[in-house]
C-alpha cells in the first residue's frame, strides 16, 4: 500500500521519453501501470484462493477418491478406476434414492415458488406494519432444521401423530406417513416448504419492489384489473429473478439431507428406504455399514454431474424463455 | 492521517496474530501441554483427555483421581450422543491424531475398531485378570490376544412388564412368579403372550425388531464365521429360522404392537397401554422410567428367553496416538476398576461388568422404586451371571443386521410387505454390500 499511494505529482503521459527512463519516476510509471492492471485480479484473488482452498480441492480430490478402494478408517487402498461408479449404478437402492430425491425435489420446489410468489404479492400491496409482515414470512427460516423435524415428526407419527389423529375425528383413514412412498415425501416436503417459503417470498419481495411503478400505471390506463397486473407485468418482469430461485432451490434440493435425515430416529430413511435421498444414501456408503468411502465419493460426483446437467438445461430454458420475452416485447411494438 | 493508518495496521496485525495464535490453539490444545510445549509446566505435570459420550458417571470419580495423583490433571470431553462420538472417533483415527488420551467406545463400534489393532494401544495387563466377566473381556479381544479396551459397563437383559394389564388378564403379578412363567425359550415367551392376547386388547410386546435383537443376540456366529467371513445370508437357516418365529409371533398372532423402537409411536406408547412387556437391558429401565412417566405398574422380572442376553455396554481404550500411554492406559484401569464402576452405577445406573462389583453389597443393595421397588442390582447382576454366549460381531455384522431388522420392521411395523417378499428385499440389500 505505501508503496503505491504516492503517486507522481506530475502526471507523464506528455512526455513520450518518459518510457525509456530508468530512474525513480519510470519505477513509479511502472508501478502506476502494474497498479491498475493487476491490482483489481488481487483484490478480487482471495476469493478465488478460498474457493481453491474450500471448493476446487474437495471437489478435485473427491474424483480422485471415488476411482480408489477407500474405507473409512482403513484410509486409501488400489486403484479400481471405474468399478466403484459401476458399483453404485448397479445397486437398486441408488434408483431408490434417486427417485426419492426427485420425487420430495418436486413436492417442495413447485408448490414452494407459487406460494412465495402469491405471497409476496400480496406483501407487495399497500398493507399496515408491512415491516412486521415481511419479518413475520422470514421467521420459519430461521428456526433451525432440526427443531423442525422433531415438531414435525411429532404431527406425522403414524399412530399417535396430530394429523392422523385428525384425519381418524373426521372419519377418514390415517395416512402411513412412514410406510408410504409418497406419503413421506410429502411430510418431508412439507418441512422443506415450511423453512424456506418465506426466504424465496422476501426474494421475489424485493425483486417485485424493482418493478417500474409507471408500468402499474400504464396498465391500470388500459384498463388491466388487479390479476392482469400480476399475470401480465409483475411475473414477467420477476423472470431473471425466477430462474435464480429456481436454480438455487434445484441445487438446495437435490442435496437435501437434514429434514428426510431426521424423519425418523434411525436417520436411514426407512426400512425400505421410502424417503432415503441421494445425500443419505452418501452417507449410508461412507459412514455406515460399507464404510466405503470411494462408493460415496462417487455418488458425490453423480450427483454433482446431475446438478450441472440440470443446471445447463436450466440454462438453456431460460435463455429460450428470455429470448421468447425479448420476441414478444418487440412484436408488441 | 499517518497515525490513523498505523494505529489501523498495528489493529489489524494484532487480530491477525490473535487469529492465528487462536488457531494454534486449538490445533495443539490436546497436546501443548502433553507434549511439554505449555511453558508454564512444571516437568512431571501433564494433562490427560477423556472423551466419553452420554453419561457415564465419571466427573466425581475424575476429581478423585487428580486428588490421588498430584502432578495429573485430567479433561472431560463428553459427547452428546453416542454417534457424536463415534463420527469423532472415526474421523480422527483416520486422521491419525486428536483423539483423546482416553476414548470411550460402544461394544457396536469394536468390530470395525477390531480390524485396525495398532491403532490402539495393548491394555492386556497380568494384574488385572479375572477383574471381569470373561465375555467381556473376550469381545475386545483380538484374535492374537491383544485386548483394546477396559470393559466399563454391559446390558444384561430382563423382561420389564406391566403387572396392572397382566393382572387384568388374569396372569400372576408377582415378579418371581412371572419369572417362573416366562423362564424358558423364546416359544415360552410368545406362548405366554398368546395366552395374555386371548383376555386382552393390548399387544404382548413393542417391537418384532427390538425382539428380533434379543434373539439374534444369543447366537454365536449368527451373520458370520468366527474367521469374519460373511455368512451367506440366503443360506442362513439360523437367521431365517429366528425371523419366521418372531414375524410368527407377531404377525400372525399380533401380539406385536408393530412399533419401531425408538421412534415417536414407541416413545408415545408407553404412556397409554401400548404393550405389555418388553426386553430391557438394564440401561433400559431409565428409558422406560422416563418414557413412562406416570404410569403405574411397571415391574422387572428375574428372566430372559433362551437363557441371558445381553444389549450394549462400554469400554474404555487407549489410541496409539497419544502421548503419554503410560498414564493413560493406568487412568483407564482405575476407571474400570469394581470400586468405581460401583460408584458409576449409583451415580448413573451403568451397571458394572466387574466379577467384584457385581457381588459388592451396595450394588446388590440397589431397589428402583419405579419399578414397584425391584431389586434391580440383584436381577441384573443375576441376569449377567445368565449370559453364557459371547455373539460373534465381525466388520460386516452391522450391515446384515440392518438388512434382516429392515426386512422385520417392513412386516411388523409399515405393513407395506408380507414376511416372504420382505425376506427377499433383505436378500437383495445382502447383495448390494458385495460381500
Amino acid at each position: 500500500m505505501a508503496v503505491t499511494t504516492p503517486a507522481p505529482p506530475t502526471p507523464a503521459p506528455s512526455r513520450p521519453t518518459a518510457r525509456r527512463d530508468t530512474g525513480p519516476r519510470g519505477l513509479r510509471q511502472r508501478l502506476a501501470r502494474w497498479d491498475v492492471t493487476f491490482s483489481p485480479y488481487l483484490y478480487i484473488a482471495p476469493f478465488f484462493l478460498v474457493f481453491a482452498v474450500a471448493g476446487l480441492f474437495p471437489i478435485v480430490y473427491t474424483a480422485y477418491v471415488s476411482v480408489h478402494d477407500w474405507h473409512l478408517i482403513g484410509g486409501q487402498g488400489g486403484f479400481v478406476g471405474l468399478q466403484n461408479y459401476v458399483d453404485v449404478l448397479t445397486q437398486p437402492r441408488f434408483l431408490t434414492a434417486l427417485r426419492n430425491t426427485f420425487s420430495i425435489f418436486l413436492l417442495s420446489s413447485v408448490p414452494q415458488l407459487i406460494v412465495a410468489i402469491v405471497v409476496a404479492a400480496v406483501l407487495d400491496a399497500n398493507l399496515r406494519a408491512k415491516t412486521f409482515w415481511r419479518m413475520g414470512v422470514l421467521l420459519p427460516y430461521v428456526v433451525a432444521p432440526v427443531a423442525v423435524a422433531l415438531i414435525f415428526s411429532k404431527m406425522f407419527a403414524d399412530q399417535s401423530g396430530l394429523i392422523n389423529t385428525v384425519l381418524a375425528g373426521v372419519g377418514l383413514d390415517p395416512i402411513g406417513w412412514h410406510s408410504d412412498p409418497l406419503a413421506s415425501h410429502v411430510a418431508i416436503a412439507t418441512m422443506v416448504n415450511f423453512r424456506w417459503t418465506g426466504y424465496n417470498t422476501l426474494i421475489l419481495l424485493a425483486a417485485m419492489q424493482a418493478v417500474p411503478r409507471d408500468l402499474y400505471e400504464a396498465a391500470v390506463i388500459d384498463g388491466a384489473g388487479r390479476l392482469r397486473q400480476f399475470l401480465s407485468v409483475t411475473v414477467p418482469m420477476l423472470r431473471p429473478t425466477l430462474i435464480f430461485v429456481v436454480i438455487t432451490s434445484t441445487i438446495g434440493g437435490l442435496q437435501i439431507f437434514d429434514e428426510p435425515r431426521m424423519f425418523d430416529t434411525l436417520g436411514q430413511g426407512g426400512a425400505d428406504r421410502q424417503w432415503m435421498t441421494v445425500t443419505m444414501y452418501l452417507y449410508e456408503l461412507g459412514w455406515g455399514a460399507q464404510k466405503s468411502f470411494g462408493r460415496a465419493s462417487a455418488v458425490a460426483w453423480i450427483l454433482f454431474l446431475i446438478i450441472v446437467a440440470i443446471g445447463l438445461l436450466n440454462f438453456a430454458l431460460t435463455r429460450k424463455i428470455a429470448s421468447a420475452g425479448a420476441a414478444t416485447k418487440g412484436g408488441a411494438k | 492521517m499517518r497515525i490513523t493508518r498505523l494505529t489501523a495496521g498495528a489493529a489489524g496485525l494484532a487480530g491477525l496474530s490473535l487469529v492465528l495464535a487462536a488457531c494454534g490453539g486449538t490445533e495443539a490444545d490436546g497436546d501443548a501441554a502433553a507434549g511439554g510445549g505449555g511453558s508454564t509446566e512444571e516437568a512431571g505435570d501433564i494433562t490427560l483427555t477423556v472423551a466419553t459420550f452420554n453419561e457415564f458417571g465419571y466427573e466425581e470419580l475424575l476429581d478423585e483421581y487428580m486428588a490421588e495423583n498430584p502432578g495429573i490433571t485430567v479433561e472431560h470431553k463428553k459427547a452428546a450422543t453416542s454417534n457424536e462420538a463415534r463420527d469423532n472417533m472415526n474421523t480422527r483415527l483416520a486422521a491419525g491424531s486428536g483423539l483423546a488420551d482416553v476414548e470411550a467406545i460402544e461394544v457396536d463400534w469394536l468390530p470395525e475398531l477390531m480390524q485396525y489393532p495398532d491403532q490402539f494401544v495393548d491394555l492386556a495387563d497380568p494384574e488385572l485378570e479375572g477383574r471381569w466377566l470373561d465375555w467381556k473381556v473376550e469381545q475386545a479381544t483380538t484374535a492374537d490376544g491383544k485386548l483394546i479396551g477396559y470393559g466399563t459397563d454391559i446390558g444384561p437383559e430382563a423382561v420389564a412388564y406391566r403387572s396392572d394389564l397382566f393382572a387384568e388378564a388374569g396372569l400372576p403379578t408377582d415378579r418371581e412368579e412371572v419369572a417362573e412363567l416366562l423362564e424358558g425359550d423364546w416359544e415360552t415367551y410368545f406362548e405366554v403372550g398368546r395366552q395374555f392376547a386371548e383376555s386382552s386388547d393390548v399387544p404382548w410386546f413393542d417391537s418384532a425388531q427390538a425382539t428380533y435383537q434379543g434373539m439374534v443376540n444369543q447366537l454365536p456366529n449368527a451373520y458370520e464365521e468366527t474367521d469374519g467371513t460373511a455368512k451367506d445370508l440366503a443360506e442362513n437357516s439360523d437367521v431365517k429360522a429366528l425371523y419366521d418365529q418372531v414375524l410368527t409371533a407377531a404377525v400372525d398372532d399380533g401380539l406385536s404392537a408393530g412399533l419401531e423402537q425408538w421412534g415417536e409411536d414407541w416413545t408415545n406408547a408407553f404412556q397409554n397401554d401400548g404393550f405389555a412387556t418388553m426386553l430391557a437391558p438394564g440401561w433400559m429401565l431409565g428409558v422406560i422410567e422416563g418414557n413412562a412417566a406416570g404410569v403405574e405398574g411397571w415391574d422387572i422380572a428375574d428372566v430372559f428367553p433362551g437363557g441371558g442376553g445381553n444389549w450394549g455396554g462400554s469400554f474404555l481404550t487407549v489410541p496409539a496416538q497419544g502421548e503419554h500411554p503410560e498414564e493413560a492406559k493406568a487412568l483407564a484401569a482405575w476407571l474400570t476398576a469394581p470400586e468405581q464402576q460401583v460408584k458409576a452405577f449409583i451415580s448413573k445406573g451403568t451397571f458394572p461388568s466387574q466379577v467384584e462389583a457385581l457381588e459388592s453389597e451396595e450394588l446388590l443393595g440397589q431397589t428402583n422404586a419405579f419399578f414397584n421397588d425391584a431389586p434391580t442390582g440383584e436381577i441384573l447382576a443375576n441376569r449377567a451371571e445368565a449370559v453364557s454366549v459371547t455373539p460373534f460381531k465381525g466388520p460386516n455384522y452391522f450391515a446384515i443386521h440392518l438388512a434382516v431388522s429392515d426386512a422385520i420392521v417392513r412386516v411388523d411395523a409399515n405393513g407395506t410387505d408380507d414376511a416372504a417378499t420382505s425376506w427377499e428385499k433383505a436378500l437383495t440389500a445382502f447383495d448390494e454390500l458385495g460381500l
